[in-house]
């Protein structure tokens, strides 16, 4: 990496975190071990690995949806909480969350309206998000009258109401087929670079990870920790377009998360890495 | 089209149990023994005669008469609504404040756990108390409260006990109905930064709709049987529960007289039904379920 990155200041900064969860009976897991990661402004950060490699955790951690054991954790400087309460990112999860008694518009303006901005402004900025959605003639309608697909957009959309600089999205393709996801993620790398927010993203896909990232955090269980993090020189997001899935550098890049997601047998079971 | 011809096939199925209903009546009538059947002294079926077991167009022609020989006496179908309507308004009353001390509870609940823990027991506890029990000690600690020139009066407490059965199946299913967001969404609202009023306003009331409306329902139900209760052991006078009694007495006399005020209390229960049902499709929105993906 170039040294000039050092002094923007990072979008998300993670030092030495570690988490463990109390079972019952006073067994502990540890999720999460020694992780350290620096996240760019507008840079697109994936997180892969294999079920119970914490790749989930961490993300809450950034999101102050629950606390590190021990590290810290800065959001552009501020802690967590403060990010959270200063609405410095938006979030999506696996499945859309959205109220089923709002209509798409009204699901979209929810952050807008809790945070008193006025009916005008609200309609407006829906408008935009409705349209960058692709979700035009769809505004009035109901949850439920709407695909997986459809509802994952306005999920997103919603995520994207505040104009935050962080997205944070845990697996939000992760129920959709194959089709719809693929468009999705090309709609998504496109609307990243538009807006300009960093994003971290929760996949265990590994075409996904390559095809949406600049770099791809592969990760390893029990105890959950970074075992590589690979530089993925694809180009800007709005120059990434169908055929790139078949362009021999996405391959390559598929090669290497594979490779590091599978990591040498040997060297895993070795013990602590001392990198 | 699909769903008004659901709706008239209802009204048909309705309509054919009732007619049921009647079939069954006059058939057993017809060919039950004039005594009934009996098994040593336990009596299995009833009596036959026409003083146990009027025939329906007796008690409908009876519904159509005046209800004593004094002058001035008013129809049996009319004194019938004239005290359906005495009773209606309070037990409205107590289902109203039944739901709302129901609703208050169960938010209680929902926001501290321990009031939970605590609580939900005694609620069990007393929805087991016999109401006739209840309705002296009502009626007692009623006549202690004077708040300025308001006294207490026996239709208060029979609104009072008419609540007292109504809160339970409203703080039940509001404590469901509150409890029913998801993680996901109740994160999402933590993401938000808004506290527990705003959330509950957002997200928890709209998502326990669904379980309120048959809460509320159940409630309006009690409430009628409540409200006939209280007013015969409250001795309330000109409600529905106090003429079911009084013509029932008058039996042996009048038999043909005694069924109309049962029919009242059946349609008090259906127009209590349909009232909610009224409000149910003024909360359609909130009935929406997501679809799952």
């Amino acid at each position: 990496m170039s040294t000039p990155l050092n002094k923007a200041p990072s979008a998300v900064s993670v030092r030495g975190v570690d988490k463990v969860f109390e079972m019952a009976k006073g067994a502990t897991v540890a999720a999460l071990t020694g992780i350290d990661l620096d996240l760019a402004p507008g840079e697109f950060v994936s997180l892969i690995g294999p079920s119970g490699c914490g790749k989930s955790t961490l993300m809450r951690l950034i999101a102050d949806l629950d606390t590190p054991t021990a590290g810290t954790i800065t959001v552009f400087g501020k802690t967590p909480q403060q990010a959270r309460l200063d609405q410095d990112y938006g979030i999506a999860f696996q499945s859309a969350g959205l109220l089923p008694w709002r209509s798409v518009q009204a699901n979209i303006e929810l952050p807008l309206e809790l945070h008193g901005v006025s009916k005008a402004d609200r309609a407006e900025r829906a408008n935009e998000l409705i349209e960058l959605v692709g979700l035009t003639d769809f505004r009035s309608r109901f949850p439920d009258q709407l695909s997986g697909g459809m509802q994952q957009r306005v999920a997103i959309a919603r995520s994207l109401a505040e104009k935050p600089n962080l997205l944070l999205m845990d697996e939000p393709f992760g129920a959709l087929d194959e089709m719809t996801r693929e468009r999705m993620q090309t709609e998504l790398v496109k609307i990243c670079s538009e807006t300009g927010a960093a994003v971290v993203f929760v996949t265990h896909s590994i075409p996904e990870a390559v095809f949406l990232s600049d770099r791809v955090v592969v990760m390893s269980p029990r105890p959950g920790q970074i075992r590589e993090i690979i530089d993925i020189d694809l180009g800007r997001g709005v120059d990434r377009g169908e055929d790139l899935r078949e362009d021999a550098g996405f391959f390559a890049g598929v090669t290497a998360v594979r490779e590091a997601l599978h990591g040498q047998p040997a060297m895993g079971k070795l013990g602590v890495d001392l990198r | 089209m699909n769903r008004s011809r659901r709706r008239a096939s209802g009204v048909l199925y309705g309509a054919l149990g009732l007619l049921l209903l009647a079939v069954l009546w006059e058939l057993y009538k017809w060919v039950g023994p004039l005594t009934g059947v009996r098994i040593a002294d336990t009596v299995l079926l009833p009596k036959t005669d026409d003083r146990s077991m009027p025939h329906l167009w007796s008690m409908v022609t009876r519904a159509f008469e005046a209800t004593t020989s004094a002058a001035g006496a008013d129809i049996v179908w009319l004194a019938v609504i004239k005290a359906c309507l005495s009773s209606l308004w309070v037990a409205g009353l107590g289902w109203v404040l039944g739901s709302v001390i129901g609703l208050l509870l169960a938010l209680l609940m929902q926001r501290f756990s321990i009031a939970e823990r605590a609580v939900l027991p005694w609620l069990i506890l007393s929805q087991t108390v016999p109401l006739i029990a209840l309705a002296p000690v009502v009626v007692a600690w009623g006549g202690r409260v004077e708040i300025g020139s308001v006294e207490w009066e026996r239709w208060m407490s029979v609104a009072v006990i008419a609540s007292f059965l109504a809160f339970f199946p409203v703080a039940i299913g509001a404590l469901r109905g509150l409890s029913s967001p998801t993680q996901i969404h109740l994160e999402l609202m933590r993401t938000y930064g808004i506290g527990w009023w705003k959330t509950l306003f957002t997200l928890r009331l709209p998502a326990s709709v669904p379980y309120l409306l048959p809460g509320l329902a159940l409630g309006a139900a009690s409430a009628i049987v409540g409200t006939v209760v209280a007013e015969v052991s409250v001795g309330y006078k000109g409600g529905i529960g106090r003429m079911i009694i009084e013509y029932a007495q008058s039996g042996s006399a009048d038999p043909n007289k005694a069924y109309a005020p049962i029919v009242g209390a059946v349609l008090m229960g259906l127009f209590a039904a349909a009232l909610v049902g009224l409000i149910a499709v003024g909360l359609k929105r909130f009935r929406r379920q997501e679809s799952t993906i």
